[in-house]
């Protein structure tokens, strides 16, 4: 069992032993101040805080954390009894903002659940990241355990709370893995649990998976999810800071906000104000994937341009191909066009000012090929299987707006259509029982409002500009078919004429377009337009 | 002893609940524990749990019906996976998918009939550098085309 | 106090006041769906999840849920915008694309709340279409109909099920737009730990829950040879003038003796002669217990769902509640005994039915040990409940409220104020207490009145000195009151020696099968009073004194309790039951 002077002394041993350890790895370097860094382009055109040890450290060696000074910020407040309203006044100073969605101040969360006096308060750590195509807390949980493990633990002497939960994704086996190793580690070195580094602060967390519903994500949701019920939001009449889990004062944040915190403490509260812009403090993680050269997560500092984002960092486009469009926010978010790229940076304000959102963090990069309204349409699919029915607008509205995409994208659609789908969003937005409901339409809304033009197309000319919505594809032989009959014959419809040797033709009235002539033609003569 | 009923043998999950702290609000966590146990969550096996920590059965198949994760009919031995996540569907896991379901000559949420394979869809697994992803048990395949699909299957099925 | 705007009127509030109780003061409508606030019964479902009521805060135009949201101060909004308007347009609208058209012949056209907002609203048109809830009805039960397709999850059911009554029966399942409510493994209702007490009949806004209609069959006896006897139980009288638009509250019994007699019944006879008969069977085994050391507490047996709760929930004690019939089987078991013997009938040519508040009585109909073996027939041979009584007088096109008033028939017609407070919460109690005191003392009872036994609180104590003896009495409405009151006794933290317990709050005047009160309690307290005004205005108050209960009982049964014939006829048994729904 460690106290704060054996853990700063361990602290000291185990940065030598790790300098040894790395010193062989090509792709690690050491800073002046003799923190670690990856090597290469694209991490070092980044600013890692949160994923500041990600891919340097072994996350199952707590010594390997301890030697990159994790548990010393908490060492530090116990050593100097620094009272909780100054560690709560630090992070509201910090403007920490939560990094799951909503952005609101950690630190007022904090002190309202302080303000609360209670025999038991909560710290929960919403590690349920379930927007598609995002997967920065996985990579936190997977290889820095420690450092949201230490954040909880802040919190909790913060706002006097003894008992922690990890609401973790049970599709994410290895954090869960890693979780479990590095409490049970960090228990047996006297970081947590009773007497925490032989002081009287006691801090104890348990792990709980989630299964399956995106919506615990949302906070009430998650809350009785770790009560032991279905993951519906609650009507809410107190905040959770206030009323929580157990009707107790509880904390709820997200992974990568609770890693921040260990790098406030340690490194104080300017520091974190230097970076990023003044209302978005500090930096982001983004998990940038699609259509770029080098999918990735990148961390940058708030207020960065989008284009340093995709071209500087993630390489540009794929295949030389062109820019369309990028989500950002998952399914809760909205799509920018290319247009836009220069321009927007990546902070709340700026993000929300061009109809999308922050979210958790994740940017899918499309090209030329994507579809518009697919991807509205996929987006909309995705949150109707998520939605948990409780609020007639989330579970009746959602559902008639994927339809109303469904006949769009299968050449069903009419003008009329697209009012419909204005209206119920606006709807949908404003009565929406969670933040789920309230975010669902907004792929709908911001495609209409930069890609209005693509919908118009699908509906009154019944074509897919991007090729993608198959019912709206035509297939075409081309000249160079040489007769052979091998499409004619397999057709299941029979919609192939043509003479032995001779050019085919495809009675487009009759095609169900199944694709099979295009598939079995052996001279690629068969195209799609 | 022996605890067993309608074909269910009762004796690891009646482990798995005297090691909970028998409150509902580690109903969660006993049903993961559960479905490790038998590969999925039978009915009998809900009602057990919810005599055991006092609570209505309904409460039980109502938390189970909820959440995806959670089965209440017997999964393959081998559980593919494939990820729809937003990477993996612009990357073209739908193809994937297909030529799956062909192979195997079942659609998802299906279980073939030798109780070998069963085909889920699954939200994103967090892999999307490498998608289109698909996951045989905890092994994870990138960049899958659907050519691949019948060799990585043949591995499983001659297993 | 806080001081808030709506619609222009400043109004002060109390603290934890809604924006909805608010502008009822201001006597501004806001329409609501889910939202149901029985206070004074404890009943509060506050799901905040239709979303209609929302309306519009004038600082930042956004829109929040009425029902729900608790006022601050400086709060104004505004429930008359054009935005508010269409909100709810479409939010009715979308419940409406997931709902059946078939409002014609839908068993809660006219009582529905869905069907009436949709009404008030001016929806003429849907502009939403798409899949629709395609479930199986589940009309397996003897006493509920659930047509899962008609729901809008509203979980009025679920709360009544699981919070208030504590059965535990109904749950949300599945998720998103497929949710329904169902049961533990989708089992049907009677397969489940059910105790249809048919409080989710009651708070049901749609024909999602219903009554399993029995009209027909009355219809079919009352065209049939056979003699066809009615009995009414004691709080039907005071509801089924709402369902003709009278006053909640008026006493109608006049009316309803002569529309049941135009309707065709043979004999029309009152459920509260059976109720001082169950006064004197239930008082003389309490007295039977209370001297000869047996069992205590007694438990009152009256009620059918609360008995199906005892069996499946506390299946160790199921040797406590009194072994009487409840008074409509004692009337049937007598109806085709005594009666029949009066009027030279064979009970297997009488059709007994029963008028009754509740729809628990319509499975406890069909129990088997509720029947004369000898005979070959059930007790009570067909349920109905007040609502379907209406509709019976609607549909033989009866003016019901210019009927003229008529007695009940001979033999089975006359009861006391005893058996009137059956209807309400605490009445068994009171009525049993009046006549044991006379029994055990062998002096009348000057002050009949027993009033920390009356009104709606969750459990009511009493202790009531009888010859220098302090009796523990005890009164629970709502099941989930009982299982409080039940798991005190068992742990041995509370001693009685009489316990009344009734499955409805507020008792039988709420009872399931009872004109729809659509979340006003005042209805409720009209119809206690009522209950109480009968019981105040009769000349006799102790069912012992009742001169036709004295005759059969010099005639044809004997002594109470002891007696064989009394036993036979007038006493059952129970037997527990599985406590958990399995698979």
């Amino acid at each position: 069992m460690l106290n704060i002077k054996s853990l700063k002394e361990l602290q000291k041993t185990t940065y030598n032993d790790l300098v040894k350890t790395l010193s062989d790895n090509s792709n690690i370097g050491i800073k002046e101040d003799g923190s670690f860094y990856l090597k290469g382009d694209y991490y070092e055109k980044q600013t890692r805080i949160a994923l500041r040890n990600c891919g340097i450290i072994r996350p199952h060696f707590i010594e390997d954390s301890i030697a990159t000074k994790a548990y010393i910020a908490l060492a530090n407040l116990l050593e100097n009894n620094i009272p909780p309203t100054k560690v709560v006044d630090d992070i509201i100073e910090s403007g920490l903002r939560g990094r799951g969605g909503a952005g609101f101040s950690t630190g007022k969360k904090w002190a309202e659940a302080l303000k609360h006096d209670d025999t038991q308060k909560y710290v929960v750590c919403n590690a349920d990241e379930g927007d598609p195509g995002a997967f920065m807390d996985r990579s936190i949980l997977e290889q820095d355990p420690h450092s949201v493990l230490e954040g909880m633990a802040i919190c909790g002497y913060a706002i006097g709370a003894t008992k922690g939960y990890i609401y973790v994704r049970a599709e994410y086996p290895i954090a869960v893995q890693n979780l479990e190793i590095a409490i049970k580690q960090a228990k047996e070195k006297g970081l947590l649990g009773e007497n925490i580094l032989g002081t009287d602060f006691t801090f104890d967390i348990e792990l709980r998976l989630g299964a399956g519903a995106f919506v615990c994500g949302e906070a009430t949701a998650l809350i009785e999810s770790i009560e032991g019920h279905r993951g519906m939001p609650r009507n809410k009449i107190y905040r959770t800071a206030h009323k929580g889990l157990f009707q107790k004062p509880t904390v709820l944040n997200n992974v990568e906000t609770l890693a921040n915190v260990h790098m406030i403490m340690l490194n104080g509260v300017d520091w974190f104000k230097s970076i990023g812009t003044e209302k978005s403090t500090g930096t982001k993680v983004f998990s940038v994937v699609g259509k770029v050269r080098e999918a990735g997560l990148v961390e940058v500092p708030m207020g960065t341009p989008l284009s340093y984002i995709i071209y500087d960092i993630s390489g540009g486009i794929k295949d030389d191909k062109a820019l369309k469009a990028v989500q950002t926010g998952g399914p809760s978010g909205g799509c920018i066009p290319a247009n836009l790229m220069d321009t927007t940076t990546v902070d709340f304000e700026s993000l929300e000012r061009i109809g999308s959102i922050m979210g958790s963090g994740g940017m899918v990069v499309m090209d030329e090929d994507d579809c518009m309204v697919d991807i509205a349409r996929f987006f909309m699919d995705f949150t109707v299987e998520e939605s948990c029915g409780k609020c007639t607008p989330c579970r009746i509205g959602n559902q008639r707006i994927l339809e109303i995409l469904n006949r769009i994208t299968k050449g069903d659609g009419t003008m009329e259509d697209i009012r419909t789908l204005k209206d119920l969003s606006n709807v949908i937005i404003e009565t929406s029982l969670c933040g789920l409901g309230k975010a669902a339409p907004n792929p709908v809304v911001s495609t209409l409002h930069y890609f209005e033009n693509e919908y118009i197309e699908h509906i009154q000319n019944k074509r897919c500009p991007a090729g993608v919505c198959k019912n709206l594809l035509t297939y075409v032989v081309m000249d160079n078919c040489i007769g052979c009959g091998i499409c004619k014959l397999n057709c299941p419809v029979n919609c192939i004429d043509g003479e032995r040797k001779e050019k085919h033709f495809i009675h487009i009235d009759k095609c169900i377009k199944c694709g099979t002539c295009f598939d079995k033609c052996p001279k690629n003569a068969i195209t799609m337009k | 002893m022996c605890n067993i009923k309608g074909g269910i043998d009762f004796s690891g999950l009646q482990q798995i609940i005297d090691k909970s702290d028998k409150k509902e609000s580690s109903l969660i966590m006993i049903l993961h524990e559960t479905q490790n146990l038998y590969g999925y969550i039978p009915r009998e096996a809900q009602g057990y749990i919810a005599q055991q920590l006092s609570i209505p059965a309904s409460k039980v198949y109502g938390v189970v019906s909820f959440y995806s994760y959670f089965v209440d009919k017997p999964k393959g031995k081998y559980q593919v996976s494939v990820c729809m996540g937003t990477a993996c569907y612009v990357k073209g896991a739908e193809d994937v998918l297909k030529r799956l379901e062909e192979e195997l000559g079942i659609a998802f949420g299906e279980t073939t009939e030798d109780l070998k394979f069963s085909i889920a869809q699954t939200r994103c697994l967090g892999d999307c550098s490498k998608a289109p992803v698909i996951m045989i048990n905890d092994e994870t395949y990138g960049m899958v085309t659907p050519d691949e699909v019948p060799l990585i299957l043949n591995k499983y099925k001659e297993a | 106090m806080i001081s808030i705007t709506i619609n222009n009127k400043p109004i002060m509030v109390e603290e934890g006041t809604t924006i909805l109780e608010a502008a009822k003061k201001l006597n501004i409508l806001i329409p609501t769906l889910c939202h149901l606030n029985l206070h004074d019964i404890n009943v509060n479902s506050e799901t905040a999840s239709c979303r209609v009521c929302m309306v519009e805060n004038t600082k930042n135009g956004k829109l929040i849920p009425a029902c729900a949201t608790r006022v601050w101060e400086g709060l104004d909004v505004r429930t008359d915008t054009l935005k508010v308007i269409r909100t709810r347009r479409i939010m009715i609208e979308l419940l409406l694309s997931d709902h059946p058209k078939d409002c014609l012949v839908c068993a809660k056209s006219g009582h529905c709340e869905l069907q009436n907002l949709a009404n008030e609203n001016n929806i003429r048109s849907v502009r939403f279409n798409g899949k629709q809830h395609n479930c199986k009805i589940d009309d397996t039960s003897l006493s509920l109909v659930r047509d899962m397709n008609k729901c809008i999850l509203c979980k009025r059911c679920e709360t009544m099920c699981n919070d208030i009554q504590t059965v535990g029966v109904l749950t949300d399942v599945g998720r998103g737009f497929d949710t329904v409510v169902g049961t533990a493994f989708d089992h049907p209702m009677h397969e489940t730990v059910c105790t249809f007490c048919g409080q989710c009949v009651s708070v049901c806004p749609t024909g999602a829950l219903t009554e399993v209609d029995n009209t027909s069959q009355v219809w079919n006896a009352l065209d049939s040879e056979k003699t066809v006897i009615v009995q009414v139980a004691p709080a039907v009288r005071v509801a089924l003038g709402e369902e003709f638009g009278m006053e909640a509250g008026s006493i109608i019994t006049g009316k309803m003796v002569s529309a049941l007699k135009a309707l065709g019944f043979d004999y029309v006879f009152d459920t509260n002669f059976a109720a001082d008969v169950t006064v004197m069977e239930e008082a003389s085994e309490f007295i039977d217990r209370f001297k000869n050391g047996g069992t205590l507490p007694i438990l009152t047996s009256c009620c059918p769902s609360w008995i199906k709760f005892v069996e499946h929930n506390f299946g160790d004690l199921v040797d406590i509640p009194s072994s009487c019939k409840s008074p409509h089987e004692m009337f049937g078991a007598l109806a085709k005994t005594y009666f029949a013997e009066k009027i030279g009938k064979n009970p297997k040519d009488i059709i007994v039915v029963s008028v009754m508040p509740c729809v628990a009585k319509k499975y406890e109909s069909a129990r088997p040990e509720l029947s004369n073996q000898q005979i070959g027939t059930s007790d009570v041979d067909i349920v109905i409940s007040t609502r379907e009584l209406a509709r019976m007088i609607s549909e033989a096109t009866l003016d019901f409220t210019s009927l003229p008033d008529s007695e009940f028939d001979r033999f089975m017609g006359q009861s006391t104020g005893a058996a009137a407070i059956f209807g309400a919460t605490g009445g068994v109690a009171e009525a049993s207490l009046r006549t044991a005191y006379d029994l055990i003392t062998g002096e009348s009872l000057q002050d009949v009145n027993f009033t920390p036994l009356r009104g709606f609180e969750n459990i009511k104590e009493a202790t009531v000195n009888i010859n220098g003896t302090n009796i523990n009495i005890a009164v629970a409405s709502g099941l989930g009151n009982a299982r409080k009151l039940l798991e005190m006794v068992r742990n041995g933290e509370k001693e009685y020696h009489l316990i009344e317990i009734m499955a409805c709050p507020g008792g039988c005047i709420d009872g399931g099968g009872q004109p729809y009160i659509r979340g006003d309690i005042d209805i409720l307290n009209k119809r206690m009073n009522a209950i109480y005004q009968i019981d105040s205005d009769k000349k006799i108050r102790k069912a012992h004194e009742n001169p036709e209960l004295q005759q059969l009982y010099k005639e044809f049964l004997g002594e109470p309790y002891y007696g064989q014939k009394a036993h036979d006829l007038l006493h059952t048994h129970f037997h527990a039951r599985k406590k958990y729904d399995e698979a």
